[in-house]
């Protein structure tokens, strides 16, 4: 098993002729493309444009069929990498917030960074309240998921990303499950990460953020890239008749 | 005739407890209830019983079922990630050996453990009657909850897994302290039913010949039964057995009942 060593100045995800397939079909048709550290790049594109998959590819959730993914210049698709050493630096958020139902909210935090991370309690429980506070929920960490709503869910899953202190997030529609009197509370804790500089990839249907908060948006269509540029521009100027084609519906 | 469709409710219910009713005034009239006191509910064979049916029968029949289903809850924890191994060795011995002692009767395991590991290999069961108890019953009652845990696992949902693996937790710590917690909550239930089989299960001991101090109920009934010559030991091994069962059952009514609220 090789040591992965991060690549000082390498982009922090960068995805080359990245193909994927479940059985015959082809979700992805070759995918080239870089999230630069800081970045906030978020993927759009109708149901079954192959941008979760992608996103899933990213922390090898799934295994591409073929094509390379460096992570902060560490090729993660090399099948001797030590995965989980690659998953600790790369947060992940769930359309279905996945909280652990059987745990309270701290513990639902402080699991994995003792199990992982090997911290002792004490560390433990304290990076987990610095980030539900941070999420706005420090009084709800003997809660269990099940008495929080969908968008408390939600922040719960944001604050238990970050507790293993990662240097990018992933986020995968975690709005789309929720009513939508909710969505403002989990957007807003995602805004405040961008402003921290957080690198963070967002798939999502929530054109109002890719607008505001990402510096970079990139159209996906039948498992290719169809368009990608500035936010405003892609949004208020598309070139590809694709693009304008979703656009239309959408907005 | 015009009857609403409550009224004939109300007249067919009427006549479903008629029949009930009637049924038990007229075999109340028939039996022979001196005959029926003295062969089921002799008092003085029920007082003679005590303390041994409790302080002996009772425990050890207790101690017997629950060495069986501690073990066999083990065994078939271990069988069930066997059987969702991606290895196809552990997936093809675990098959084979919850297909063979489900499919076994449990008398055939006893006699096979008690009688056939001694003769074909000169091996007596290390524990004597309770080591042998533990084995036989605890691999019938592993084969079982084998299929139920593996069920469990398998009906917690998959982002639980994803979620626990993209916080870097490898897959056994996932499994350890993510599924097989939420598992066992979905399953206990039908746990709680493999408990009160392997009770009833546990009289089959009585094959391997069992000393006094080592009879559990429904040896010890028997025994009476031939001392007694009535049936009444039976009444009172019945009472027993019900004891320890009853309860079982309420509890697994009230988990079922509280985890349908929950939904």
């Amino acid at each position: 098993m090789t040591e992965p060593q991060i690549q000082p100045g390498a982009p922090a995800i960068e995805v080359r002729a990245l193909h994927k397939s479940f059985g015959e079909n082809e979700v992805l048709k070759g995918i080239d493309f870089q999230v630069d550290n800081a970045d906030v790049v978020c993927v759009i594109g109708p149901s079954g444009s192959g941008k979760s998959t992608l996103l899933r590819c990213v922390n090898r959730l799934e295994d591409p069929t073929s094509g390379d993914i460096f992570v902060e210049g560490i090729k993660i698709t090399d099948p001797d990498i030590d995965v989980n050493k690659v998953r600790s630096r790369i947060g992940m958020v769930f359309q279905q917030f996945n909280l652990f139902p059987h745990l309270t909210a701290l513990r639902n935090l402080t699991i994995a960074q003792q199990r992982v991370k090997k911290r002792g309690t004490e560390e433990a429980v304290a990076v987990a309240r610095r980030n539900l506070e941070k999420v706005g929920l420090a009084d709800r960490e003997d809660a269990f998921p099940a008495h929080l709503s969908g968008g408390q869910q939600q922040r719960v899953a944001i604050a238990r990303a970050l507790s293993m202190d990662p240097d990018m997030m992933l986020f995968d529609e975690v709005t789309s499950a929720l009513d939508p009197e909710l969505v403002g509370d989990v957007l807003g804790v995602m805004k405040q990460l961008a402003t921290e500089g957080m690198t963070m990839m967002v798939v999502t249907h929530e054109m109002g953020f890719a607008r505001e908060v990402g510096n970079k948006l990139v159209f996906m269509d039948d498992g290719v890239i169809v368009e990608e540029g500035v936010p405003a521009d892609v949004l208020s100027n598309p070139q590809h008749r694709r693009t304008q084609a979703f656009l239309s519906k959408v907005l | 005739m015009a009857m609403s469709p409550r009224k004939r409710a109300q007249l067919v219910r009427g006549v479903q407890y008629g029949v009930l009713l009637l049924a038990f005034v007229v075999a109340s009239f028939v039996a022979d209830w001196e005959a029926i006191g003295k062969a089921f509910f002799d008092v003085g064979i029920l007082l003679r019983m005590l303390p041994d049916v409790v302080t002996v029968a009772l425990k050890n029949t207790l101690l017997y079922t629950a060495c069986a289903f501690a073990f066999g809850l083990v065994l078939g924890l271990l069988l069930a990630l066997m059987r969702l191994s991606s290895v196809g060795a552990y997936r093809w011995i675990a098959t084979g050996i919850i297909e063979l002692f489900r499919g076994l009767p449990a008398l055939v395991v006893f006699i096979a453990f008690g009688y056939g590991l001694p003769i074909a290999f000169g091996l007596q069961m290390p524990g004597g009657t309770l080591g042998t108890v533990t084995v036989a019953l605890g691999l019938v009652g592993a084969a079982y909850m084998a299929e139920t845990i593996r069920a469990g696992i398998q009906a917690v949902p998959k982002g639980q897994m994803e979620a626990a693996r993209s916080l870097a937790m490898s897959n056994s710590w996932a499994m350890i302290s993510i599924i097989i917690p939420q598992a066992f909550r979905i399953i206990l239930p039908p746990l709680t039913n493999e408990l009160i089989l392997l009770t009833k299960d546990s009289s089959l001991v009585y094959l391997l010949g069992l000393s006094a101090g080592a009879a559990e109920l429904t040896k010890f009934g028997r025994d009476a039964l031939n001392v007694e010559r009535s049936m009444t030991p039976l009444v009172g091994i019945a009472i027993c057995y019900l004891l320890i069962t009853v309860p079982l059952s309420i509890v697994v009514r009230r988990m079922e009942a509280r985890s349908e609220r929950a939904r």
